[in-house]
């Protein structure tokens, strides 16, 4: 009962805080907020139209949502480069990083599951993918699989933060026999969460593109790179606007972790060039459409040479310790890899896995506006999702917020 | 079954069949596990009182008015009770009511309520509303009865007939008029093929247009599903150089033609990866979708080798005088909004006897089709003694049409 009390205060207070702040944060909120009502207002038209309101095809029937929820797993997975460390290893730096990127895992599964959504053609028929309640075609899809691990990861990576910020809020430290196992296990699962996401397109061999054992692992390298780049990004901006401490050994630990990954990224694009262009088949047609563009239809080539030299520069810059330390060349490199491998683990691997399509025809894909709209909404809402978590795990752990006893 | 096999290197599954063969009523194709069709339905008490929303309280908490009218889902005999207590100057039941009554047992009310409450709340506001006419209300109540039925492949036969008999109601609360929908299962003893003569094929493409007439395919969107594709003499099958899209005289000096479709692979790579077991393998051999229980997430689209599944990206349109009105509820029934759709080798036509449409309407004669199980067959003869051929063999799905040459 004291407990539920306490929770009760919790959420309370954490309502009043995350609606008060600065000048600054009331802007950035309402920015967002403005967003998201284009994106629901997108999102009618689509409902109305039905999903020929976007640019998708019978030749091209996943599009920017599905890369965006491709990249977005990714994140999601990224948070527990942190977790692991701080939690387990007893690394004092990354504790404070850890509430951030879990904060950051949670906005970034619950932007996936709204992608998934909206890419649906009934989404008022979702509840047959409820277990219990529908059909669930369970060790045989791998979506369905997808869907229970994206769950379960929500659900861990809700629950240990919770735990660790309601301990803190009562002024109580948090008991490492509870957290320590969901920790552990998180771990597993964000590399589960990875390498299940890999294999819904992997183990499609109508599509030689994705068909390809070095997907999942280069899902991984990817995602380790991109996440936490984004993770130092979102440190950078706390730093500035609040008084959170965030020591620069923790960013410093968190960008080796970013350059490791993107080299590994980097060998592993090597070696698949190599594979598509060295002995070049049938099978290489989607990569030399994706590289080169074939038949003269070639709206991908501004994407991913615009991605490629920005992977390329970010990692060599990256790998030398002198600019790594410096903070400007550190962020600027976070932005590009961040930029980088969005364009490659999403549109540069979901739209040519369809091109050419089974029979060889070449038809492209473009976005609408509606699409746009509707994705741009969705990035929104996980801004806007994560701001209120770290604005108030922040609060919690500066202190701010804290239970008061003989309130009620 | 013959022994002379040296046509096919697939296994039919016909003498497993035989061994499992139980009752007949489950047409998912499933002999372990998976559907509970084999078994008679359970029949629980009666729930009193059952609304249409699945509450069995009358609590739903997701009426806005609650409705004084809503015993429809309830049996003959309650329904007279409740007649009694509830509505009371409305003692007779029209036709809709006894043909509607559905029973539903606890598990199914629970299921319905729990999707309400996640879902629904849309649909039930248009089946709650109290002052709507007898006739909208109708509507209503199937509408409502539409949204939250089960998966087809997993019905019971009682269920399936109240399903198809709501679709048929629909229609002509709708329209105005009838149409005669079917669910016949496969039978038993038959696995269907196809073959297609490379040689015989002119182009015409009298198939696509019989096709798209024959299943009610959205005008709007001009969706077909057979491609014909145009090749060049002397490159061989190039696929990727040829055209499918083409609108000239046929047949082309120095092209020849190959059309494709849906090749009701026999280990289909599309309904392994349907994350809700929307679409499965017929006993006969013939991949189907259950419409309405496709979510729309086209993961069998992206997982099809053979470009053989068509999506309805807007909503299907089909002018009232060119509906095809002898249905099936496998195949060519109407389509909605988001659902993916593809041939059935016109289920409709194929179960009760017929050729499919395509096969009929090509003049030339390059389409065959029939029972691979049956010596006799005209498919059997040209598999055992044509040359034939198969796309992608090597990716394993192995399908179940062919291509010769004369
Ligand atoms: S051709 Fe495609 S849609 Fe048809 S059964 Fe094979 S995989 Fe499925
Ligand atoms: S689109 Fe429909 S049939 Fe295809 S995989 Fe998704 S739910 Fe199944």
């Amino acid at each position: 009962m004291k407990t539920l009390r306490a929770f009760g205060s919790m959420v309370k207070d954490s309502l009043g805080y995350i609606t008060h702040g600065s000048k600054t944060y009331h802007i950035w909120m309402i920015f967002l907020t403005a967003i998201m009502l284009i994106g629901m207002y997108c999102y009618s038209i689509q409902l109305e139209e039905g999903l020929s309101a976007t640019g998708m095809t019978d030749r091209v029937s996943w599009g920017l949502y599905i890369s965006n929820f491709t990249f977005l797993v990714g994140v999601a997975a990224a948070a527990v480069m942190l977790v692991m460390p701080t939690y387990v290893l007893h690394d004092i730096d990354f504790k404070q990083a850890v509430l951030i990127g879990e904060g950051l895992a949670v906005a970034a599964l619950l932007m996936c599951l709204a992608f998934v959504i909206a890419d649906m053609g009934g989404p008022s028929v979702l509840w047959h993918m409820i277990p219990g309640i529908g059909v669930f075609n369970f060790p045989n899809s791998m979506l369905a699989w997808d869907v229970i691990v994206l769950n379960g990861y929500l659900f861990i990576n809700i629950t240990i933060p919770l735990y660790i910020l309601f301990r803190h809020y009562q002024g109580k430290d948090a008991n490492p026999k509870v957290y320590i196992p969901g920790s552990i296990l998180s771990v597993l699962w964000a590399v589960g969460i990875h390498l299940v996401t890999a294999f819904l397109y992997e183990g499609l061999q109508a599509r030689p593109f994705w068909n390809n054992a070095l997907l999942g692992p280069r899902f991984l390298a990817s995602a380790f790179a991109a996440g936490p780049a984004l993770i130092i990004l979102v440190l950078a901006i706390i730093k500035r606007f609040s008084d959170f401490k965030i020591p620069d050994t923790t960013i410093k630990k968190i960008a080796m972790i970013v350059v490791v990954a993107a080299q590994i990224n980097l060998i592993m694009l090597f070696s698949e060039l190599f594979k598509e262009f060295y002995a070049p088949t049938h099978h290489s047609e989607s990569a030399y459409y994706l590289f080169f563009g074939l038949e003269g239809k070639t709206a991908l080539l501004p994407w991913i040479w615009t991605a490629i030299p920005m992977n390329i520069l970010a990692t060599i810059l990256l790998t030398f310790h002198k600019l790594r330390n410096n903070p400007k060349v550190l962020y600027f490199c976070c932005v590009l890899l961040f930029v980088a491998i969005w364009i490659e683990k999403g549109f540069g691997l979901i739209v040519p896995g369809f091109i050419p399509g089974p029979y060889g025809k070449i038809a492209e894909y473009t976005p609408t506006g509606i699409e746009i709209g509707v994705t741009l909404g969705i990035w929104a809402m996980g801004a806007f999702i994560f701001t209120m978590l770290a604005k108030t795990s922040i609060g919690i752990e500066l202190g701010k917020l804290r239970y008061k006893k003989g309130k009620k | 079954m013959s022994e002379k096999k040296k046509w096919f290197t697939l296994d039919f599954g016909f003498n497993k069949e035989n061994a499992t063969t139980t009752t007949s009523g489950c047409g998912c194709g499933n002999t372990s596990g998976g559907c509970n069709s084999h078994k008679p339905a359970p029949i629980e008490p009666p729930v009193a009182t059952s609304c249409g929303c699945g509450s069995t309280t009358g609590s739903c908490s997701s009426h806005n008015t609650p409705p004084p009218k809503n015993e429809y889902t309830i049996t003959a005999d309650e329904f007279d009770a409740a007649v009694e207590d509830t509505m009371v100057g409305e003692t007779q039941k029209d036709g809709f009511q006894q043909v509607f009554d559905v029973k539903m047992d606890r598990r199914t009310a629970f299921r319905k309520l729990t999707a309400s409450l996640l879902i629904g709340a849309g649909a039930v506001q248009t089946s709650c509303s109290a002052i709507a006419g007898e006739e909208t209300k109708e509507k209503a109540q199937i509408d409502w009865e539409e949204q939250f039925k089960g998966n087809y492949k997993l019905m019971t036969q009682e269920e399936r007939d109240a399903t198809v008999k709501r679709l048929v109601r629909s229609y002509q609360l709708r329209k105005k008029e009838n149409i005669s929908m079917s669910a016949t299962d496969a039978s038993e003893d038959v696995l269907f093929g196809y073959a297609f003569n490379i040689s015989k094929c002119q182009g015409y493409m009298n198939c696509v247009s019989a096709c798209v007439e024959e299943n009610n395919q959205d005008r709007n969107s001009q969706m077909q599903y057979i491609r014909i594709h145009e090749m060049k003499d002397g490159e061989g099958f190039k696929f990727n150089e040829a055209d499918d899209n083409y609108y000239h005289e046929v047949p082309a000096e120095g092209h020849f033609y190959m059309g494709t479709q849906c090749f009701h692979c026999d280990d289909p790579p599309c309904v392994n990866v349907c994350p809700v077991e929307a679409t499965w393998r017929e006993k006969d051999g013939l991949v189907v979708i259950d419409y309405d229980w496709c979510i729309g997430c086209r993961y069998c689209m992206a997982a099809c080798p053979y470009d053989g599944r068509r999506f309805n990206w807007s909503k299907p349109e089909v002018p009232q005088a060119e509906v095809n009105k002898n249905q099936h509820y496998l195949g060519n029934r109407m389509r909605k909004k988001g659902v993916m759709e593809k041939c059935t080798f016109c289920i409709q036509r194929s179960r009760s006897g017929k050729d499919p449409a395509c096969v009929e309407a090509c003049p030339t004669g390059a389409r065959i089709f029939g029972n691979l199980l049956d010596p006799e067959s005209t498919i059997r003869w040209v598999l055992e003694n044509k040359k034939v051929f198969r796309l992608k063999e090597d990716l394993g799905t192995e399908p179940k049409f062919w291509y010769f040459m004369d």
